[in-house]
């Protein structure tokens, strides 16, 4: 095939905003989530600082309401949500032998509307007030009878914004498992962090959409004067909660099964050994996926809901330990009898597993709905969700991210500050959170401000303000780690931790920008670790060498998303804060501007056919798979 | 990476373990520590849950152990260990033992479900209160009897009290840790019901457990269970008449910029907390503790602690509704003097 269109090329800045190149975008979503992560750390220490003693006045009571809930919303939705996408961009094509996602110009559109969304929402610290409603934003403390400032808007929009990136992100994954995978590579030999990635954006397909709603209704009643969740006008609070935590509860597997996917490789690749029952894991997965819609009202068995509710969702909730105790069950006899080497990120994995146990079992507990009369809303449950939630996901994040990292920028994590980053943050993580769980056993309400001296709970909330401090201190390692890394020489071989065994290991570190030279032939799962076996060096190529179609990449995503950010900020202050033009309000005026650049960048999207460009067989340097 | 350092890791928490459940918090704040019936029953569960999932954490730390330190690859090792598929015995036995042990754990749960939502508000024998939640107070209003009072709920020992609770703003949640599991006080006609009872004398620490705004961790009340003779006492005398301050001006002030608001006796309005026995209170807004031993920062005698509170509300309850009143020095003390001494003497 002959060059039929001119080959785009950017570089520098100009590169990273037009790039539709999914390996490109993971590093995006990695930067932005990481940014987002430490702001979300820096709010979780101020936190933790005001409560080092009692009656501390180091923040304000407003101040530490806008901290906890902007360290709850970042964390979900602007660290931990782009910081998964980010190991799937990475390495999802690369595990199915595809050469980019099923929608490269979506991706891209994926991540600026979320990066975008995430601004605008911390843009309100800047604007003078926070959202301070809890990352929940239960009505009627969510509406505008008691939140009067902007805080609560810049919520519902920017989040608004930022979902419409996960959902769109959500969809791109699920066709792009389904349709891109290699010759031979069925469901049932994709790699388990791929598995679990798909079934991810299945949640996400089902789940966010209940979060738009409820994000618009909201938006509603606060921008344009709407009684959806307000009683004083007919609405129904408890409306509210069912809406948030239909969304809410399916989010916490969307966060933590790619988690389980990532524990699920490593520990399979350091312990030299296949999946324990890869079929069962795989079952647990979608189980977990499926009874995660189920469950949503055992965060409300408070709320009223009635004895027979309570009781199904009490069950209901229980039976989510089943499928994942098998998933625990398998990582373990995948270790036992194999060959365990300690690498940092199978630190990471290991030290995942009793830690999730750990958060595991209280989960059960808490489904209990009479003992959770006790424990709702108290330390016990900030203790829980803080074990499953960084003791799961970050700790599977952390040990993704030093197992991919060579693949990611062809360069090794150093594995002494690596060890060290686990232990401070590992000791660190304990020490915050375990003695939590008592705090709320004794008494102690979670989102309090200050609480009084001879309540007992001065020493525990030491002892976890210090692990807070012990936490920062490992992400500061990471950090440094990183930097030092990013000085050292680009020579990571295609598999360098020697026990690969999927298929992102069969080609160069970082792989070339079209993936596989020749599409891959898969004979099995752990497709490379087949061909190892067999005393081959790489994959059977499925295809002869030829010229490679790519996308062009585009400014468009980019404009779309600023486009929105300006819609929304505009409708922020559509109350009269700046006053109007022709007796129309200027918010108004801006946010119309702001959906005239989206639409006119999606005119231009639909009018302008870019059939991208090719990349011939002379041009295909390095990488590629090795017949 | 030596096997020590797990034992480092998991000695301080192990040592904190045994620190913490040796002394299971104050009795009346604890919900491990509980001193009525339905903190009981939800201890039981409890403890019951804690015992099986125990067994689960031991089951699970043993393995893991093992396999870290038996399986742990010698450097140099070259070798490729078998590659075993799965084992369908293995994988049915932890598919059912979990199975069983959530039914053991899943009957009493229903059963405890059931037991806890039964309905009193039709019980001759039971106490009705219904508690109405406020940005950031307690409001206690006995239908039965036809008395409100805030922030203390006085209740006879050993009876049944059957609670109505509501929110007249925000979502708040009512808990005594020591006494009961909490429920939600909804806003609008959402009306939740639950029961607890005390069997001992003796004053329990409540909570708000839902965000409510900025002073939401300040919002606490306390329950105080009386004998049933004192609690007869105390409602006779919350319902007579109450003397006005003797200081004329004093009393000018106190039914001009006071009463406005808050109710005394038969007089004054029912919008915010009513100040009949205030005196007698164990706090003052619900978080400036009176006491004539101060030990810590926000306690202080009754007077005191009024005095601080009616200064400047905001600088203890931030976001409260009670704004800072014109007084002078001298209606600003005799007032607080005044309400110190406005007690109820129903104790025996």
């Amino acid at each position: 095939m002959a060059h039929g269109h001119a080959v785009k090329r950017h570089t520098g800045l100009m590169d990273w905003l037009t790039t539709v190149d999914h390996k490109k975008i993971g590093i995006l979503y990695l930067i932005a989530g990481g940014f987002f992560f430490l702001v979300g750390g820096l709010e979780a220490l101020l936190i933790r600082i005001q409560l080092w003693k009692p009656l501390n006045d180091f923040v304000g009571a407003d101040t530490y309401n806008e901290l906890l809930t902007m360290h709850g919303t970042t964390m979900i939705f602007l660290a931990a949500m782009p910081m998964l996408f980010a190991l799937m961009n990475a390495i999802v094509p690369l595990q199915i032998g595809a050469r980019d996602v099923a929608f490269p110009f979506v991706n891209a559109l994926g991540f600026w509307t979320f990066f975008f969304g995430a601004v605008l929402l911390n843009v309100s610290w800047f604007a003078g007030s926070a959202p301070e409603a809890g990352w929940t934003a239960y009505a009627p403390l969510a509406g505008t009878t008691y939140s009067p400032g902007h805080g609560m808007d810049y919520y519902v929009i920017g989040l608004q914004i930022a979902g419409i990136g996960t959902l769109i992100g959500g969809i791109n994954f699920l066709v792009t498992i389904i349709n891109m995978r290699a010759p031979g590579m069925t469901f049932m030999r994709m790699p388990m962090f791929t598995w679990a990635s798909f079934i991810t954006s299945a949640l996400i397909l089902f789940a966010f959409p209940a979060l738009t709603v409820g994000l618009a209704a909201l938006m509603f009643d606060r921008i344009f004067d709407a009684n959806f969740f307000d009683p004083s006008g007919g609405g129904n609070s408890v409306l509210w909660e069912h809406i948030f935590w239909i969304f809410g509860h399916p989010e916490v597997y969307i966060l933590i099964l790619p988690a389980f996917g990532v524990i699920s490789d490593v520990i399979s690749t350091f312990s030299r050994k296949r999946l324990f029952g890869y079929s069962s894991m795989v079952f647990a997965t979608i189980l977990i996926g499926f009874l995660g819609f189920m469950v949503w009202a055992h965060h409300m068995f408070t709320t009223g809901l009635g004895p027979i509710a309570n009781s199904l969702f009490s069950i209901a909730t229980m039976l989510i330990a089943v499928p994942t105790g098998i998933k625990i069950f398998n990582w373990l006899f995948t270790m036992w009898g194999g060959s365990i080497k300690f690498t940092t990120a199978n630190l990471f994995a290991v030290g995942f597993i009793p830690t999730f146990v750990m958060g595991g079992v209280t989960g059960v507990m808490l489904a209990a709905a009479p003992a959770d009369f006790q424990y709702h809303d108290s330390y016990f449950v900030v203790a829980h969700f803080h074990y499953v939630i960084v003791g799961g996901l970050i700790l599977g994040i952390f040990s993704g991210l030093h197992y991919w990292w060579p693949k990611m920028f062809g360069r090794m994590l150093n594995e002494t500050i690596g060890k060290l980053t686990f232990w401070t943050f590992f000791i660190g993580f304990h020490m915050t959170f375990f003695v939590q769980h008592f705090l709320g056993l004794l008494g102690m309400p979670r989102r309090i401000w200050t609480y009084l001296d001879g309540l007992g709970f001065n020493e525990m909330n030491l002892i976890s303000t210090i692990g807070a401090i012990l936490m920062g201190f490992g992400t500061i390692f990471f950090l440094l780690n990183v930097t030092i890394t990013a000085f050292k020489p680009k020579n990571a071989v295609n598999d360098p931790w020697e026990d690969g065994r999927t298929l992102e290991w069969t080609i160069s570190s970082p792989p070339p920008e079209y993936n596989f030279q020749q599409t891959p032939l898969v004979r099995g799962y752990d497709a490379f670790w087949k061909e190892k076996m067999e005393g081959k060096k790489g994959m059977t190529p499925a295809e002869p060498i030829g010229s490679i179609h790519m996308p062009s990449p585009s400014i468009l995503p980019f404009f779309m998303s600023l486009g929105l950010f300006i819609t929304g900020f505009g409708l922020l202050y559509s109350d009269g804060t700046w006053g109007s033009v022709g007796g129309i309000d200027t918010g108004y005026i801006i946010g119309a501007a702001g959906l005239l650049v989206t639409f006119t960048c999606m005119i231009l999207r639909s009018l302008y056919d870019d059939h991208g460009f090719h990349i011939e067989p002379e041009d295909q340097h390095d990488g590629g798979v090795k017949a | 990476m030596n096997r020590w350092q797990f034992v480092k890791r998991l000695a301080p928490l192990l040592a904190l373990m045994v620190l913490v459940l040796s002394a299971c918090g104050r009795s009346d704040l604890s919900t491990l520590n509980p001193q009525g019936p339905v903190a009981q029953e939800q201890f039981g569960l409890m403890k019951l849950a804690i015992s099986i999932m125990l067994i689960v954490i031991v089951v699970v730390f043993a393995i893991s152990f093992y396999v870290i330190i038996r399986f742990r690859r010698r450097p140099g090792d070259k070798t490729i260990p078998k590659q075993v598929e799965g084992s369908h015995k293995l994988e049915i036995i932890w598919t059912v033992i979990p199975i069983i042990m959530l039914i053991i754990l899943g009957v009493p749960t229903v059963q405890s479900v059931f037991n806890l939502a039964k309905d009193y508000t039709k019980d001759p024998d039971a106490v009705k209160v219904i508690v109405t939640s406020h940005q950031y107070w307690w409001e206690f209003e006995y239908p039965e009897l036809g008395i409100k009072t805030a922030q203390e709920l006085i209740i006879p020992t050993g009876k049944t009290i059957s609670i109505e609770a509501k929110s007249a703003d925000v979502l708040h949640s009512f808990w005594i840790p020591s006494l009961a599991g909490k429920i939600d006080t909804n806003p609008g006609a959402n009306v939740n019901t639950m029961y607890f009872s005390a069997p001992k004398e003796g004053v329990y620490l409540g909570k708000c457990a839902e965000l409510c705004g900025p002073s939401h961790g300040l919002m606490d009340f306390k329950v105080k269970s009386v004998d049933e003779s004192s609690f007869d006492r105390w409602t006779a005398a919350l319902q007579e008449p109450v003397a006005l301050p003797s200081d004329p001006a004093v009393k000018e002030a106190f039914v001009s910029k006071c009463l406005t608001c808050h109710a005394v006796g038969d007089q004054g309005g029912p919008a915010f907390p009513n100040l009949t026995g205030i005196g007698s209170r164990q706090t003052v807004g619900g978080i400036l503790v009176n006491t004539d031993d101060p030990k810590y920062s926000n306690e202080g005698s009754t007077e005191e602690n009024l005095h601080r509170w009616i200064k400047d509300p905001q600088a203890v309850k931030p976001g409260n509704q009670m704004p800072k009143v014109d007084l002078t020095e001298q209606e600003l003390d005799g007032i607080a003097k005044y309400l110190s001494d406005l007690t109820l003497d129903y104790q025996q």
